[in-house]
């Protein structure tokens, strides 16, 4: 493929997370490089630190090491990097509908103190339709089920038009009519082009839907293909408990 | 017509009382409703106490001017502004360098910034100069005092803030839902935290002479929580808390003033809760949880 010549849309080197005025570290030294048009995935026991890893490369976690967006800073690439946050890191009883929160993916493009038109809109609903959301536009986002609140997030993500997907257990609590429609999508997005990165709890989808594996336990203790990195080896070192 | 003509010549004051104190609960609403979305309705809490020593500091500096005999309005409020500044940022600055939580932070800047004003103030009492006479009037307010130029200073007020809130409505929305969403796409979050905070300051300034300081934070919150039971759209909401808000105000004066010349700011939030509390028991018997 001619795609390992592309700029890569998400380079890390050394990557190192420490907890807030902890000594000890949550990630260290993580090195990876995520190749245009594929779909990498995320995987590792819980507390593995792959929340961390995602929020440091994104800088919302202090961090050392390095991270590149298409061989340049995340300020210079802002809007072409789409983030969908754990499910538990939102307020859902904000009086926000499935389509404010869609239209949010919008805003770089609305500007700054532009007014949101019904223009805007008709877009929006357009993003809503691919997740299949558009008859729960106006829908308060608490009133939704599981699945439903996961997808509105992912309209969001296309609203934004974006290149780089980085996504938080897309996979944790939704149905699997969502599940199924997810992943239909993630393949979408692929053929278009798009990369995405996403952390999942599902060891056995793993080689079906992902081209590429990040096995996390606070350091990387595998990556590659599926085949490579989830030899029974590397899962047991990932999912024994660390020495101290 | 005739009412209006009416409303002017023969109640002339009671008039410009009732305008003056819907604007300020209008405002009021209108910015409480993004610090309750934000779930930083303590913070008010804080900035509001925060104003005590400006007014002292204010009060001293307009007497050493020589500036209406220490109560030169305008200055007053610029200090207690100043002072509302410090205590946010205090405030923040204990939560960003600290393991302590922002609850802990607000009650410890709040009670030392309302122990140096009621020190200011008490020191002021014990100086032989100046017009000291109505300075407590910040602490619990005075409505009967307002006159035209303090309608026309809310009137502008509101208008000024109510032009920010509707041009920055989808940014201060998004700063409450997702701060980190607004980080990554690069849409001025800091900008947007200045904004709300400038707009609370500015609010809480304008209301101090009017409902007084204790006061001004339930006109804040309360009127913002009230119009959350009523819909389950920001938009919606933030119309709402406005409306909330000068009801509470117009209801407050007419009880203090028809009744039993009560104190207004106590009237004021009195009435506020009791529309709060209406409406959450419209909404428990209307089997919806609140």
């Amino acid at each position: 493929m001619s795609m390992d010549n592309a700029i890569a849309p998400l380079s890390v080197k050394n990557l190192s997370c420490r907890y807030a005025r902890q000594d000890n570290y949550a990630l260290r030294d993580i090195s990876f490089i995520a190749k245009a048009g594929t779909i990498t995935g995320v995987l590792g026991p819980n507390g593995a630190g792959k929340s961390t890893f995602l929020k440091s490369i994104l800088n919302l976690l202090p961090h050392e090491g390095s991270v590149k967006f298409f061989d340049s800073t995340l300020a210079k690439n802002r809007q072409k990097i789409a983030y969908i946050p754990q499910r538990s890191s939102v307020d859902w009883d904000f009086p926000v509908s499935a389509l404010d929160v869609c239209l949010m993916g919008l805003y770089p493009r609305i500007g700054w103190l532009r007014r949101i038109s019904r223009v805007h809109k008709e877009e929006a609903m357009h993003y809503l339709e691919q997740v299949k959301l558009q008859d729960f536009a106006h829908r308060q986002i608490g009133a939704l089920s599981g699945g439903q609140q996961q997808r509105v997030f992912m309209a969001r993500a296309l609203a934004q038009q974006a290149e780089l997907f980085l996504l938080d257990e897309p996979m944790a609590g939704v149905d699997q009519k969502t599940q199924t429609l997810l992943f239909d999508l993630f393949s979408d997005l692929k053929q278009q082009g798009k990369t995405m990165l996403i952390i999942h709890h599902n060891l056995q989808a793993a080689s079906a839907h992902f081209d590429h594996i990040l096995l996390l336990n606070q350091t990387l203790v595998a990556q590659g293909t599926p085949e490579q990195a989830l030899s029974e080896d590397a899962i047991s070192r990932a999912y024994s408990p660390i020495e101290a | 017509m005739d009412i209006i003509t009416s409303l002017l010549t023969e109640h002339y004051n009671a008039t410009i009382v009732f305008f003056a104190t819907a604007l300020l609960g209008l405002s009021a609403g209108l910015v409480g409703c993004f610090l309750v979305l934000r779930k930083q309705a303590l913070i008010s809490d804080a900035v509001t106490h925060a104003t005590l020593p400006g007014i002292g500091i204010g009060f001293l500096l307009s007497l050493h001017f020589g500036l209406n005999d220490g109560k030169y309005l305008p200055l007053l409020l610029l200090c207690s502004a100043i002072t509302a500044y410090l205590g946010a940022a205090a405030v923040q600055f204990i939560t960003n360098k600290t393991r302590l939580s922002p609850d802990t932070a607000i009650a410890s800047v709040m009670s030392f910034f309302y122990g140096l004003g009621l020190l200011l103030l008490s020191i002021i009492q014990n100086i032989d100069a100046g017009n000291k006479a109505g300075l407590n009037s910040f602490l619990l307010g005075q409505v009967s005092g307002l006159r035209i130029d303090n309608l026309i200073l809310l009137g502008a007020v509101s208008i000024f803030v109510v032009c920010l809130v509707v041009m920055n409505f989808k940014n201060l929305r998004l700063l409450c839902f997702d701060k980190n969403y607004a980080n990554l796409l690069g849409l001025k979050v800091k900008t947007t935290e200045n904004l709300l905070l400038f707009l609370m300051i500015l609010v809480i300034c304008t209301g101090l002479k009017t409902v007084g300081l204790i006061m001004i934070i339930a006109l804040l919150i309360i009127p913002a929580i009230t119009a959350r039971l009523w819909t389950q759209r920001s938009e919606l909401m933030a119309a709402l808390a406005a409306f909330f808000g000068a009801l509470s105000c117009i209801g407050g004066v007419y009880l203090s003033s028809a009744l039993y010349d009560l104190p207004t700011g106590s009237t004021i939030v009195l009435f506020a809760f009791a529309l709060f509390t209406v409406s959450l028991l419209i909404r428990i018997i209307r089997g919806a949880d609140a």
